[in-house]
């Protein structure tokens, strides 16, 4: 088996009910896993699951041995292709969501949605890649990884700046002046609150969310692009928590 | 005007993996709102066609090519100019009809697909189908018909990735009547 395997890290990711059925799909570093269970009933109100038969169909999406992308080398790939490229798919990506939606914000919604698909693949790779499988736990630790590997790793540089609010610590703000993700977009004057880094707010979101640190990410018109990211109470108190430690 | 002069040497480049997770992030957008694969691999042709359509002037002005002669060179400047150029790679240009109006691009990696594998309810989904619409938009641009689709792909199981393009017919120029007479 590879090396990276004994670093399986598994998400639970969606749970859908069906009638009597449950359905979870497993992520994991290798592939997933799609569980379903039968003849499984939900008590409601009680929130547990009583189980009368559990048939545990395990269809296993992992890999097989024979796949070439789990022998590839962990280093980062040398492989290069054109801005231009990544311009024009980007820009057939906000006119596909723009055809769909009715809204500036349902428009950026959509645009996050797709960078979240982004930064959960990216996680994996990267925390294998840079951290050598090490998780981080602390909040400032994992907001620089995203400032200098995640934006090293998907744009070759490092963020412009990464800031705290003044008035409240669970706000920070990493801010861009020229995010790659705009270089080729201009934005008509009438829809000027649209800023397509709404992509890589999704891609932050995705990582700090997977990380173990949920937090929602705003995009801002603010000294060029600014991300908000607000963390969830919780992640913050355990901080204070863990303090000195 | 002068702007031109430098716009061959800012043909910037960036990391491969940004460029292949976002094209899987948008595969994955679109298998979500569309029913069946076969409408994927359409939406992904017609959304290839419009970047083809706008890529070409892209690479006319980065690129100093001319005007090709036949299709070999076409064929040529594709692989060794245009694919080196916006996607790092180079295939290679073989199995010519003995007509000389059909050729196949061999891929032997394909920046579309790294860290992707094909679930198995979508094996209907061409995944790089919009490499296809690039390559028809952007030869229709310069008055050429093709016929483009994939006969080999990775992604199945081949070997190689292979694109197998067919000359259809010169376009021609349909000028507006005032335009062709005065």
């Amino acid at each position: 088996m590879h090396s990276h395997c004994s670093n399986l890290r598994i998400y639970f990711w969606i749970i859908l009910l069906r009638k009597g059925f449950i359905t979870a799909q497993l992520f994991s570093s290798r592939g997933f896993l799609n569980v379903t269970c039968d003849d499984m009933t939900l008590t409601p109100g009680r929130g547990s699951i009583s189980t009368k038969t559990i048939t545990l169909k395990m269809e296993t999406r992992f890999t097989k041995g024979k796949s070439a992308i789990l022998e590839r080398p962990l280093t980062r790939p040398k492989t290069e292709v054109s801005v231009s490229a990544f311009a024009l798919l980007f820009s057939e990506m906000v006119q596909y969501c723009q055809s769909r939606v009715y809204s500036v914000s349902e428009l950026q919604a959509r645009l996050a949605e797709m960078g979240q698909g982004v930064g959960v693949s990216l996680l994996d790779v990267l925390v294998l890649r840079e951290k050598n499988g090490k998780r981080e736990t602390k909040v400032l630790n994992i907001l620089l990884f995203i400032k200098v590997s995640v934006w090293k790793s998907l744009f070759g540089k490092e963020a412009d700046k990464l800031e705290q609010a003044n008035d409240d610590d669970k706000t920070y703000y990493i801010i861009e002046k020229e995010p790659l993700v705009n270089l080729y977009i201009s934005v008509p004057k009438d829809n000027s609150s649209l800023n397509c880094a709404a992509f890589t707010g999704g891609v932050v979101e995705a990582i700090l969310t997977h990380s173990g640190f949920p937090a929602k990410v705003t995009v801002h018109w603010h000294k060029g692009t600014t991300l908000m990211i607000k963390f969830d109470e919780a992640v913050i108190a355990r901080d204070k928590a863990l303090e000195g430690r | 005007m002068s702007r031109q002069s430098n716009r061959t040497t800012d043909n910037k480049k960036m990391n491969s993996e940004l460029f292949t997770l976002t094209y899987g992030a948008l595969v994955t957008q679109l298998c979500k709102d569309y029913e069946n694969d076969e409408e994927v691999n359409k939406q992904l042709d017609k959304m290839g066609y419009n970047i083809g359509v706008r890529l070409i002037e892209d690479f006319l002005a980065r690129s100093s090519v001319g005007r090709c002669q036949d299709f070999r060179e076409t064929a040529d400047v594709i692989a060794k100019v245009a694919f080196k150029m916006y996607l790092g790679v180079t295939p290679s240009v073989t199995n010519w009809s003995p007509a000389g109006d059909e050729f196949s691009l061999v891929l032997e990696s394909n920046p579309l697909v790294d860290f992707v594998e094909l679930p198995d309810n979508h094996n209907v989904l061409i995944y790089s189908n919009l490499l296809c619409g690039v390559l028809r938009g952007a030869l229709e641009m310069v008055q050429m018909a093709v016929d483009v689709r994939f006969a080999q792909d990775t992604l199945r199981g081949d070997n190689v990735t292979e694109i197998r393009m067919k000359f259809i017919k010169r376009i021609e120029e349909n000028l507006p009547y005032h335009i062709r007479f005065f």
